[in-house]
Order: structure tokens, then C-alpha cells, then sequence
């Protein structure tokens, strides 16, 4: 991961003490606090209407201004914290859990079924990544639900090739060996002695992939094919500044800079994790 | 030339792939619910168009057989029609596919021309400011959107300089040029963070080899060594990075054209999945993922032609 590890050398160049565990954590809980505490801390409803103050560009009452229906960006981009965290949660979830099951199984299993799997791996990763997703978004039809699907259908492979990887590298050690020997089920070994030794890379992994989730559930919304308005997602709310570039530059700006603040955090996180677990995918 | 044998076999080779390619679209479009005659010729159908659809691609036979008709009519270039444009879907991509090619060579090259010079200066004053300058500066470029860059650039660009047009493709190549600059600028800072990095990291790796110190034996200057022996060394990789990347470059334009209303084919896909309009959703899919599979053939080959010590 070429970016998140020249993400955290300038970190720890840029900070004093130079712990990117530590700042990926502050920023990630940051945000996860905005999340929680927006219902309270947001000055304005995120969906309601004003249509005495369109439009307003930053000012004491509206930090970030207004947009068309005058509504408070800056409102919308702390409630949006909740729908993109959600993103990058779910959006890493599924691929995750799907991944590491077939690539675990498909390393100690090994053989033909080892052969297919890394087969379907090559046609899937044939197809570039967004393509793809946009295709099974196509077939599910546009909604958030179906990016989560499309995500899973897609991101699971990267999460496979390196369990996989691991795994195979794993399953003739010593340690395996003497489980073998104890006589556990292939289950017990696979799932209890295999895969807690294979997982620190795979969650180094999901953590820059945060990153990559949260890009893409953001462009996909942008193009109006996940999540819907009004609801406040950040690449939503991009979208419908879009219109007004010419006249009122803040309502696409703010959103766009949140989506940069987000991806930052999880960048630290996960070349903090990668340094603290001595794996890097 | 037996070098360049695999040039006859390579393409055999992805058979396997192209066969897969094939099977997942054919799934995915015969997993849309309803009457698959219906899809292809939309709702307003005469009884004998559906019959007639019905017969050309099978539908009352097995799947398998229906996958057969399928891979016939691909081979056919007989992608259906469009259900919105009522167009042949082989014809409304190639009417769309000049400014999606120009928006990837445009963006290649912009990213090129921004990156060697960036890499260069961070390669050769490694650990001084520019070079710390100049990672950071690539850093910030990987974590921003895309679409929300686009929008940034036009505000600086067209909107408050005044130097370029705010979307759209333009009707001659001089104004089709100045068109697709700020797309092309867009796609490229991205591309251009993946590259600055990757090149910076092999050009270091170059000056420490062992014939970097023989040529100062010898006495040849440091840019002579630098840009006839470690650049040509150090852009290997780079290529083979850059067709990696073919897959995220397509889908960065697909984003890009949407933002910039460029008539390509990225656009024609997100309007073709807004309007359910399948069989182009299905064309525009299949032509980007071979358009990716004979990019990193190319690639290969270009490895090849450059460095002799490569034998696929």
C-alpha cells in the first residue's frame, strides 16, 4: 500500500511524536463522534427547507452556507458522517468476510477447487473495478443496497488473494502440523489455528480499503446510482451543487473536502495498524 | 526472434479470460427479471419482433444453448438494439468510443508529463524539501475524488480564469482539444499520484545499481547517466503499472465524462443504467473489458520490446 505508507512517513515527518496509530484513531473517532452527536451538535434539521435563505454563502449563522432549497451544509455534511461511515463499514464488511472464507478455503483445500476459484479471480479482475459494479448495479437497480451487493460481488477478491496467500504459506508449518497430528477437523484447524494467523494483513488491507469503499459508494451516488436525495450523503450533496458551480462554489466544496478529511483517517489507521501488526499487504 | 514468440501464443492464453468475460455478462444480463425478449426489445413490442428476438437468441432453448446463440451473435457484432436510442448498440458505441480513447491517451500522457519531472526532481534531491514536497503533493492526490476534482478544477479553471469550457466536446479538434484538456488535467493529477511515486521508487532503486557507479567511473556526467541509463531502466515498471491500472483509468473516465458531460462511452453507461436501457449497458461492459485485457497485452509486449531481459 504505496499510499497509506507515504501517508504516514509524512505524518510522522508533519507530527511531533509521529504515531499515525494514534492520529488515524483521533481523526476516525472525530468523525465517529459528529456521527453520533449530530442529532445534537448539528445546528440545522438536514432536510428541511428554508426558502428565505437559498443559497447564502458562508456566514456566522451558516458556516458552510446554504444550498438551493436552504438547507445548512454544514448540517448535511455532519449528518451525511453517518450514511458515508456506513459505507465504508458495510462496503468493507461483506467483501471481507466473503473474501477470506473463499481464500481461506481455496488455500487449504487447494486442487481444482484452488484452480477455479483463482480462475473466476482473473475474469473478475479482468473487468475494471467500477465497470463491474456498475453492471450489477444496472441489473439490481440503483440504490445503496445494491452498491453494498455490487461491493461484495466485487471488492471480495483482493480479500481472497491474500488470505489465500497467507494461508498457503501457513498450512505446512510446524503448528499446523502438530493440530493435524492432535487429530482436530480440518474446520478446527482452518478457522482456529489457520485463519488468526492469516487475518493481520487482510485487516491492514481493509482498513486503506476504507479508502477505496468510500471513494466509490461517494462516485456512485455522485452519478445517481446509490444513494438517493435527499437524503445527506457527501457525493450527493457534490451532485446537486454541481448546478450552482457558477454562483455558489460552497455547497459542492464542503462535502468533497469531508470525503478527503474521512479517507486521511483511515489512511493513518491503517499504516499504524500495518506497522503495529508487522503486515503489510 | 524467438522473443517474441509468445506475441502468437499469448493471445490463446486469455482464451480462458475472454470465455469467462463472456459467461459473466451473459449471468448478469439473464439475471435482470422479466421476459429476456421484453428487455432487449423494450416494453412497446409487436408480438412478432418478440418472436422474432426469441428465435435469434434462443430463448425457448436450454441455457447452455442460449450462451452458444449468445457468443454467435457477439461474433456477429449483433449486441442488440437500443431500447432509448433505437440504434444497433455496436453503432452507438463506435459513435461514442472516439472521445472516451482520446480522454484515456489524453489523460496517459498529461500523467506522464506531470510525473517524470515530479519523480525526477524528488529522485535526484531525495530527502531535501523538494522531494518531501513533492510526496506530499502526490499523497494528497490519491485521496480525492475524482468527481469532486473535477468540479474544483472547473471552478479554478473555466469559472474564475475563464480559460477553458465548463463540459462538453466541441464540434472541430481544436476546440475538442481544448475541450477535453481540463478532463484529461482531472484523470492525470490522479493517475499522476499513483505514477510520481512508483517512478520516484524505481529511479532510486536504478541509481543504486552497480553500472550507475561504473558510468561515474568512467567519468560520464550525472544527467547523461541519469536520462540515458536510469530513466529507460526506471520506466519499466511504470509501464507495467500503468496497464495494471488500465482498470481504474476506465472507470476514473467513467466518472470524469459524467462530471464534464463528455459524449463518450463511460456517460452512455450511466445513462444506459438510469434508463434501464440493458443491452448497451451490456455492450459498453463487454467492449471496457476487453479494452482492459488487451491493454496489459500490450503492456507485455511493450516489456518485452523494452527490456531484453524479459522472455514470457
Amino acid at each position: 500500500m504505496t499510499a497509506t505508507q507515504s501517508v504516514a512517513a509524512i505524518g510522522r515527518r508533519v507530527l511531533p511524536g509521529g504515531n499515525t496509530l494514534t492520529v488515524g484513531i483521533v481523526i476516525l473517532a472525530a468523525w465517529v463522534l459528529v456521527a453520533l452527536l449530530c442529532p445534537w451538535i448539528a445546528p440545522f434539521d438536514p432536510i428541511s427547507q428554508d426558502a428565505d435563505a437559498t443559497l447564502l454563502p458562508p456566514n456566522p449563522a451558516h458556516p458552510f452556507g446554504t444550498d438551493n432549497f436552504g438547507r445548512d451544509i454544514l448540517s448535511r455534511v455532519m449528518w451525511g458522517t453517518r450514511i458515508d461511515l456506513q459505507i465504508c463499514f458495510i462496503g468493507v464488511a461483506f467483501p471481507f468476510v466473503l473474501g477470506t472464507i473463499v481464500g481461506a478455503v481455496s488455500g487449504y483445500v487447494g486442487g481444482a477447487l484452488d484452480t477455479l476459484l483463482m480462475r473466476l479471480i482473473d475474469i473478475v479482475l479482468a473487468f475494471p473495478f467500477l465497470v463491474l459494479m456498475l453492471a450489477i448495479i444496472a441489473i439490481l437497480g440503483p440504490g445503496i443496497s445494491s452498491f453494498y451487493i455490487a461491493m461484495a460481488m466485487v471488492g471480495w477478491v483482493s480479500y481472497a488473494r491474500l488470505v489465500r496467500s497467507q494461508v498457503l504459506s501457513l498450512k505446512h508449518r510446524d503448528f499446523i502440523l502438530a493440530a493435524r497430528s492432535l487429530g482436530y477437523s480440518h474446520g478446527r484447524i482452518l478457522f482456529f489455528h489457520l485463519l488468526p494467523n492469516a487475518l493481520a494483513s487482510s485487516i491492514v488491507f481493509a482498513m486503506s480499503d476504507c479508502v477505496l469503499v468510500l471513494l466509490s459508494g461517494a462516485s456512485v451516488s455522485y452519478l445517481g446510482l446509490g444513494v438517493q436525495p435527499p437524503v445527506a450523503e457527501w457525493g450527493v450533496m457534490v451532485a446537486e451543487g454541481q448546478g450552482f458551480i457558477t454562483t455558489a462554489w460552497w455547497i459542492t466544496t464542503f462535502p468533497g473536502l469531508a470525503i478527503v478529511a474521512l479517507a486521511m483517517g483511515f489512511s493513518f489507521l491503517a499504516d499504524g495498524l500495518g506497522d503495529k501488526l508487522g503486515a503489510r499487504p | 526472434m524467438h522473443r517474441y514468440r509468445f506475441v502468437l501464443w499469448r493471445p490463446f492464453q486469455l482464451l480462458p479470460v475472454l470465455f469467462g468475460i463472456s459467461v459473466l455478462v451473459f449471468v448478469m444480463v439473464r439475471s435482470i427479471p422479466g421476459d429476456p425478449a421484453r428487455i432487449l426489445l423494450g416494453v412497446r413490442s409487436t408480438p412478432q419482433a418478440i418472436a422474432r428476438i426469441r428465435a435469434q437468441y434462443g430463448l425457448d432453448e436450454p441455457l447452455w444453448l442460449q450462451y452458444f446463440y449468445f457468443v454467435r451473435n457477439l461474433l456477429q457484432g449483433e449486441m442488440g438494439k437500443s431500447i432509448i436510442y433505437r440504434v444497433d448498440t455496436l453503432k452507438l458505441i463506435d459513435s461514442r468510443i472516439q472521445p472516451t480513447i482520446f480522454l484515456v491517451l489524453g489523460s496517459v500522457l498529461l500523467a506522464v508529463l506531470i510525473a517524470v519531472p515530479l519523480a525526477t526532481g524528488a529522485a535526484r534531491y531525495r530527502g531535501r524539501l523538494a522531494d518531501h514536497a513533492i510526496r506530499l503533493i502526490s499523497t494528497i492526490g490519491l485521496g480525492l475524488p475524482a468527481f469532486w476534482l473535477g468540479i474544483m478544477v472547473i471552478l479554478l479553471f473555466s469559472i474564475s480564469l475563464h480559460w477553458f469550457p465548463v463540459s462538453g466536446y466541441g464540434s472541430d479538434w481544436a476546440e475538442r482539444l481544448h475541450h477535453l484538456f481540463l478532463p484529461c488535467l482531472t484523470v492525470a493529477l490522479a493517475l499522476s499520484a499513483v505514477l510520481t511515486r512508483n517512478l520516484r521508487a524505481s529511479l532510486l532503486m536504478e541509481l543504486q545499481n552497480d553500472y550507475v557507479t561504473a558510468a561515474r567511473a568512467r567519468g560520464l556526467s550525472e544527467n547523461h547517466i541519469f536520462w540515458r541509463h536510469v530513466m529507460p531502466n526506471s520506466l519499466i515498471p511504470t509501464i507495467n503499472l500503468l496497464a495494471v491500472n488500465i482498470g481504474w483509468l476506465i472507470g476514473g473516465t467513467v466518472v470524469i465524462e459524467s462530471v464534464f458531460a463528455i459524449p463518450g462511452l463511460g456517460q452512455l453507461l450511466v445513462k444506459a443504467i438510469i434508463s434501464r436501457d440493458y443491452m448497451v449497458v451490456q455492450g459498453v461492459v463487454l467492449v471496457f473489458a476487453l479494452a482492459t485485457v488487451a491493454v496489459n497485452l500490450l503492456a507485455d509486449l511493450l516489456t518485452v520490446a523494452l527490456d531484453p531481459r524479459v522472455k514470457l
